[in-house]
């Protein structure tokens, strides 16, 4: 069976199983799945039919198995994350949010990559809904409305190319017509491309703790997938990419929320990723894809981190916490293993995988590119590995004596800490299993010195305006302000001018309108006569008004008045005689 | 039972300590910049020792100061901003 559907069908068993058992079972299903991967053969497998389209289930290369991979280790260190959960309910939606990410990931066609996207906007949604606040209802509407939109945009796209090149088979496309841009939309828009951003940054941090971790890992990171797929070389995502991965760095300056913080990483790190599909090199590629691995274990392992935080003290603004280190410094210490990872610290995993694109990006002399992913490196470091962790565990003492996290938290960060030093140490674990002929070396002298420069005097930049940089209580508007506050301006059009105008429709159209015609239909011969009058009184001059408008008055006091109206006999039968005659002439004429 | 508060950071002679290290680190990066052989030379800068340390440290301050300003003058709200 294909992993991805061991995981969406072993959800059915979740409910079923209690205790320890189900814990076991939940640990079973990526070992399961991992052994599916192992057996996988290269090729299209699992084909099926429908409607007489073929829907390709395992769509083998090395691509498709790299991305598996990281999947299927990420689902295993999730769910011991998460193994405490009582609820079944988080776990059911994790299970099918993975499954259908795998499902994405080996689909070899449009049809099954469409199924498998939904039903990841679908189970994600409940795992930022679990967490039962009205902030994380509302976002959680919010990201799957954007979602719905994302999802119509590329089934509408795939729609139009199924019909314009009669194959639903999903491989590179060329970034020209209306159908490769809405499959485009739709992809970006889960990659979190500014605009189509927001979802990312509103709703994660409203997500369960455990959810959260596993919302971090798999949505970008399938989008990047498929824009590997699909639109390696398209220039546009240069841009994107390298604007994005600026942007994020910006907007995580001003949050306070340490989840929020976070999530502008995912979609800054996820820049650099989308601007290496664009430039589309073998370097650039092997680039985006050894990114993606690396970073679902370390963003994962930094969601993990704020996570623990969060769940043992119940808050996750930095203005009130502060001086955690105290009690928890094993989490420290593991968060700081994924921040130096995501800083790409030589040794840590973003060391191997992030220079790839950066250097592809020098390589091709795109020195703004290359300009805006360096600056950006800087940021990343200052945020992630020195602002949050800083404010969370160091600086003032915030008062909050919590305990290290649960066992199983500690855990699932120490597997994911292990894998970061792994990949920096050992980068040829990763490398191996890139999909493209490239060979890079990430540990030259130069490399090692430049980056710790960077990193280091960043750093130095940060201690000098510290006093600039601690966590502010506001919130930032981002685009999403286009929807929430967009909505509302929405709804004050719909509640005042449009209602307004529909009242008056409806007392026209049900009111005004049927009444005025029982009232003429009454006596429609005294009507005219008003009519006609009123006509008259308009063009008759000034001598004769006051005469007619006694006239009207009387005929309206009158109104209906008896409405039985005699005519002689006569007259009618005159008029139909002459009706006859004119027939007849008309008649004749025409014969003759 | 709580086990013994770390306090390292409490007692200002590590402190101290660490920022002593720290100026040492930076020196050190730089001063290691003058004897390495440049294998990929990409831009011209990449001849000139200690540029990277510049570098880091315009691109943190230009970050900031960036970020502080354009929140400041339009994009933060307060927290009920939307309710």
């Amino acid at each position: 069976m294909p992993p991805g559907l061991i995981f969406i069908f072993g959800a059915i068993l979740i409910p079923l199983l209690k205790g320890r058992t189900r814990q076991a079972y939940l640990l079973l299903l990526p070992v399961l799945a991992f052994f599916s991967l192992l057996n996988m053969s290269e090729g299209a497998g699992y084909i099926l039919n429908f409607l007489g389209y073929e829907l390709i289930l395992a769509r083998v290369d090395k691509l498709s198995m790299l991305f598996g991979y990281v999947f299927v280790i990420m689902a295993f260190i999730g769910f011991i994350y998460s193994i405490h959960l009582k609820e079944y309910g988080q776990h059911i939606a994790a299970s099918l949010y993975i499954g259908s990410s795998l499902g994405v990931t080996f689909a070899g066609d449009f049809i099954t990559l469409f199924i498998f996207w939904e039903i990841m906007a679908l189970s994600s949604t409940y795992l930022i809904w679990a967490r039962k606040t009205k902030a994380s209802h509302d976002a959680g509407f919010r990201y799957l409305l954007v979602h719905i939109f994302g999802g119509l945009s590329l089934l509408i796209g795939i729609i139009i190319n199924v019909a314009e090149t009669g194959s639903t088979a999903f491989n590179f496309m060329e970034l020209s017509g209306l159908a490769s841009y809405l499959i485009l939309i739709g992809f970006i828009l889960n990659a979190a491309v500014p605009p189509f951003s927001a979802w990312l940054s509103d709703a994660y941090p409203e997500a369960t703790v455990t959810g959260a971790v596993f919302l971090s890992a798999f949505t970008t990171k399938t989008a990047v997938y498929v824009l590997i797929r699909s639109f390696p070389g398209a220039e546009i995502l240069i841009w994107l990419g390298a604007i994005m991965a600026f942007y994020g760095v910006i907007f995580a300056v001003l949050a306070n929320d340490i989840r929020r913080l976070l999530a502008y990483h995912i979609i800054s790190q996820v820049g650099y990723m989308v601007a290496g599909v664009g430039i589309g090199t073998a370097l650039a590629l092997n680039g985006s894809s050894a990114h993606a691995f690396a970073h679902i274990l370390y963003k994962g392992l930094l969601f993990m981190g704020a996570g623990a935080v969060l769940h043992m003290t119940g808050k996750s603004k930095l203005t009130e916490l502060g001086g955690l280190y105290k009690t928890m410094p094993v989490t420290l210490t593991l968060y700081m293993i994924g921040g130096l990872s995501i800083s790409a610290f030589p040794l840590f995993s973003g060391f191997v995988s992030k220079s790839m694109i950066v250097t592809a990006a020098a390589e091709k002399h795109l020195t703004i590119i290359w300009l805006l992913l360096s600056i950006s490196s800087a940021g990343t470091f200052l945020h992630t590995g020195l602002k949050l962790p800083f404010f969370t565990f160091f600086a003032k003492d915030s008062g909050i004596r919590a305990r290290e996290a649960p066992l199983n938290m500690l855990i699932a960060m120490g597997i994911a800490s292990f894998l970061c030093i792994l990949i920096g140490v050992y980068p040829d674990v990763l490398y191996n299993l890139l999909p493209f002929e490239a060979s890079y070396a990430p540990y030259t002298a130069e490399h090692i010195v430049w980056t710790l420069q960077i990193l280091l005097f960043t750093a130095l930049g940060f201690f000098l305006l510290l006093k600039h940089l601690g966590g502010e209580a506001y919130i930032t508007m981002d685009t999403d302000w286009f929807y929430r506050r967009g909505a509302r301006a929405f709804m004050w059009f719909v509640n005042n001018p449009m209602a307004w105008l529909s009242s008056k429709v409806n007392n026209i159209v049900f009111d005004v309108i049927p009444s005025s015609l029982i009232w003429a239909v009454k006596n429609p011969y005294a009507v005219m006569r008003i009519a006609s009058d009123t006509l008259l009184l308009q063009l008759s001059g000034s001598d004769k008004r006051a005469e007619i408008e006694q006239r009207i008055k009387n005929e309206k006091d009158m109104y209906p008045g008896n409405i039985n109206i005699y005519r002689p006999v006569g007259l009618t039968v005159l008029l139909i005689t002459l009706f006859l005659m004119a027939y007849l002439l008309v008649f004749y004429l025409q014969k003759g | 039972m709580m086990k013994k508060e770390k306090d390292f950071f409490e007692k200002p002679g590590n402190i101290r300590l660490l920022k002593i290290l720290s100026y040492i680190c930076l020196a050190i990066i730089v001063a290691v910049d003058f004897f390495i052989p440049r294998e990929h030379v990409y831009y011209p800068w990449d001849h000139i020792p200690g540029f990277y340390a510049l570098f880091g440290l315009i691109a943190c301050i230009l970050i900031i100061v960036i970020a502080k300003t354009l929140g400041k003058k339009w994009l933060m709200k307060k927290e009920d901003y939307y309710d």
